[in-house]
């Protein structure tokens, strides 16, 4: 091992030319490489502001930073919650699938490679310029991740934090529409020769429908955040009710935005779990002209139920009941998923290894925050248990039981891929147990103080409540999910040196990207593939009994 | 390497379209916005009853809706190869952009400085500064391509052949005259 190591320095390049060429490539698998980084940076951020708020939270009527605790606490929620969703979920997310869909399709690289890099730049910028708010004398904002008007008046929040909130979300909302413009360009138009949109990887066909969904829901967001910045620097009225304006509108925008944004978050990662599943269940996708068709019925149902998160502002009660019925159809599709991922295993030769655990964890974890959220898309439900703990329950079994748990069947199934080492399985398993047991315990119990009252983002609470106990057993569970993230980052860096090497196709999987070297070259493929079924490498590994054959 | 495969579609065709549904969602907020607060749109001081001068307006709208035309006359030069013109039609595109550009700023300038209508004055300076203000920075993002076509046209960069560009652009164009279609029926008809 000592003397590969040293052979590959040697034909290395020197650093400062190696760090000039990642910061300047157009590569699309090196800028993916770099926009799951940069989600990885920002999770420990974003988690070290959740542990500090778990922290506050142990004991009634605490003040761990003493006097600036209630303003400090207003603002680490407002990071940790703006972070983990425009600086963590999609970021990793694009950078998959900036990885992935050239070489799932069987092209040579995205179609604007450096519309592509300037939505990573961009992304990264605007995350320091929402972090440049702790170097500002009012310090970073307090005004909780949806940035309800008037909180984002110039009346309650005087300093520049909040200006630069809504310049960065500005500024990295470019950049992600800029990934939903490349991404269908690339998917609409450079697939490989054979591939028709029936038969891409299911996981390109939710980058699709995401992509749509990017280009619909973030431009609003823009306009709102322009909104926002015209008020508070120019005196606009838009959200000032004194003036006629509306903080109302500002709700509807936001969500308008903020409800397909958790299926932008989530889509992809059904496309992962559909991908690994499969794999590492031996047999195929079980009805993927069904699973296609929900995916494309989430994508637009999904544009119209946005004010379910606004059921307490005093809607009409037809307002009412039209979206909480819309709500409730998006459960329709999602079963439909659930239930052919489960037929997918099936009778499936099933193999227990890091992706198909992780896999397993986000069925069963993204069913409970599928479940909690039907009860909440129900308004008289929701009436009773809105901004409380419940709802935070409901949505960290979302975006965490599903997105992150997602994404990490997604890392250890194609690191491989990436990095020509395989991941350490014993780690994977520490990492996927504490994270399971840690997760449970830190999200379970805020149902219960959801129920008994607690209102979310309180930084603090009497002890005479019957709260204390259920916020123990969560930050408890805190700490031990945790040591899982730096265990999933210690796989990573110390597998990139020791771990196995990988070979082409590890999984014995069947799409594209696993038929050219681990890591591909620059170019991806050699000779562009031509491709009959939906398994292309199956077809090329079994040509006695290949796909087309049965596929219509 | 770039060439698109077998496909039909050309991924810089289909990303200008992804574009311009992107625009089409920013601008729909905004219209959405003004149509929003019509009520109090109507009824503060100053409203779109007396503040907006409506022939100018109506002048200058014709400008735009005829530039669509003389960059679709254009585009048909330029595929033809008539190279004089098509320099002809695209020049004339940019002046009548320019002359829309002008007469919003003549508008502007009296809605500021006569009719003391300001961004922070009331809901509709709110609404329709930022509704027209971005569009008209979409024209003149436009006029800019138009000119850098038009320049590169000049050094017979665009041809035939190579024209690709220059459809785009006149897309882009024809995107931004629509939008003023539905800018002009909100602000100037229906909040009447
Ligand atoms: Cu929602």
């Amino acid at each position: 091992m000592a003397t590969i190591e040293r052979e590959s320095h040697v034909e290395s390049p020197p650093w400062p030319a190696r760090v000039h060429d990642w910061l300047t490539t157009v590569d699309h698998k090196k800028l993916g490489i770099m926009y799951v980084a940069l989600a990885m940076g920002f999770l420990i951020i974003g988690g070290i502001e959740a542990l500090l708020i778990r922290w506050q939270l142990m004991w009634p009527e605490s003040r761990i930073f003493g006097q600036d605790t209630p303003t400090l606490f207003n603002q680490l929620f407002t990071l940790h919650g703006t972070t983990m969703v425009f600086l963590v979920g999609m970021p990793v997310l694009i950078g998959m699938a900036n990885y992935l869909v050239p070489l799932m399709i069987g092209a040579r690289d995205m179609a604007f490679p450096r519309l592509n890099a300037l939505g990573l730049w961009t992304t990264l910028f605007g995350g320091l310029v929402l972090y440049l708010s702790f170097l500002t004398p009012g310090g970073p904002p307090a005004i909780g991740w949806f940035a309800y008007a008037p909180l984002t008046g110039h009346t309650f929040a005087r300093d520049v934090g909040t200006d630069l909130w809504a310049m960065g979300l500005l500024v990295s909302g470019v950049g992600t529409i800029g990934a939903g413009v490349n991404f269908l360009a690339t998917i609409l138009a450079m697939r490989a020769p054979g591939m028709t949109l029936g038969k891409v990887p299911f996981f390109v066909w939710t980058i699709l429908w995401t992509s749509v969904q990017i280009l619909l829901a973030i431009p609003p967001l823009t306009a709102a955040l322009i909104m926002v910045v015209l008020d508070r620097q120019l005196g606009a009225h838009f959200f000032d009710a004194a003036n006629g304006g509306s903080p109302y509108l500002w709700q509807h925008l936001f969500w308008f935005f903020g409800h397909p944004e958790v299926y932008i978050l989530i889509l992809p990662v059904f496309g992962i779990i559909s991908e690994v599943i499969p794999v590492f269940s031996r047999k195929v996708l079980f009805g993927y002209e069904f699973m296609a068709a929900a995916t494309m019925g989430i994508a637009f149902i999904a544009m119209g139920v946005w004010a379910h998160h606004m059921y307490c502002v005093g809607l009409a009660r037809t307002v009412d009941i039209y979206f909480a019925a819309a709500s409730l159809l998006v459960s329709i599709p999602t079963g439909i998923k659930m239930f052919n991922w489960l037929a997918t295993m099936y009778g499936g030769r099933i193999r227990f290894t890091a992706p198909m655990l992780f896999a397993i964890g986000f069925l069963a974890m993204f069913l409970i925050g599928g479940l909690t959220g039907i009860m909440l898309a129900v308004a008289p439900v929701d009436f009773q248990v809105s901004d409380t703990y419940f709802v935070v329950g409901h949505f960290h079994f979302t975006l965490i039981g599903g997105t992150l748990f997602g994404v990490f069947a997604g890392i250890y199934y194609w690191y491989p891929k990436v990095t020509g080492r395989m991941l350490s399985e014993t780690l994977a398993r520490w990492q996927f147990w504490l994270l399971l047991v840690g997760f449970l315990l830190t999200f379970g119990p805020m149902h219960v103080s959801g129920v008994l009252g607690m209102p979310r983002r309180i930084y603090t609470y009497l002890p005479d409540r019957g709260w204390d106990v259920w916020n123990q057993i969560s930050t408890i569970g805190a700490l031990i999910q945790a040591p899982s993230y730096l265990i999933f980052v210690w796989n990573l860096m110390a597998s990139l040196r020791s771990g196995p090497p990988a070979g082409d196709d590890p999984w014995d999987a069947w799409t594209l990207e696993w038929a050219t070297t681990s890591p591909p070259p620059p170019y991806n493929f050699e000779e562009v593939p031509t491709v009959r079924s939906r398994r292309p490498l199956w077809d090329f590994k079994h040509p006695d009994d290949p796909d087309w054959k049965y596929e219509g | 390497m770039s060439e698109p495969p077998s496909e039909a579609l050309d991924p810089r065709k289909v990303g200008m379209l992804a574009f311009l549904v992107s625009e089409a969602a920013f601008f729909g907020t905004l219209i959405a916005t003004f149509l929003f607060f019509l009520r109090p749109i109507r009824s503060g001081e100053p409203n779109p009853r007396d503040a907006f001068d409506i022939p100018l307006v109506l002048l200058s709208t014709f400008c735009l809706l005829l530039s669509s035309a003389t960059i679709h006359q254009a585009h048909k030069s330029l595929l033809r190869g008539w190279r004089w013109a098509f320099l002809g039609w695209w020049a004339t595109t940019m002046v009548l952009g320019i002359i829309f550009l002008g007469g919003t700023a003549l508008e502007w300038s009296s809605l500021i400085q006569e009719k003391q209508l300001t961004i922070s004055r009331n809901l509709l300076g709110s609404c329709y500064f930022t509704l027209v203000g971005f569009h008209a920075a979409h024209v003149s993002v436009g006029v800019v391509m138009l000119a850098v076509v038009l320049l590169l046209a000049m050094r017979d960069v665009v041809t035939p052949q190579q024209s690709l560009g220059a459809e785009l652009v006149s897309w882009y164009w024809h995107f931004v005259d629509g939008v003023w279609v539905v800018v002009f029926a909100v602000v100037y008809v229906v909040a009447r």
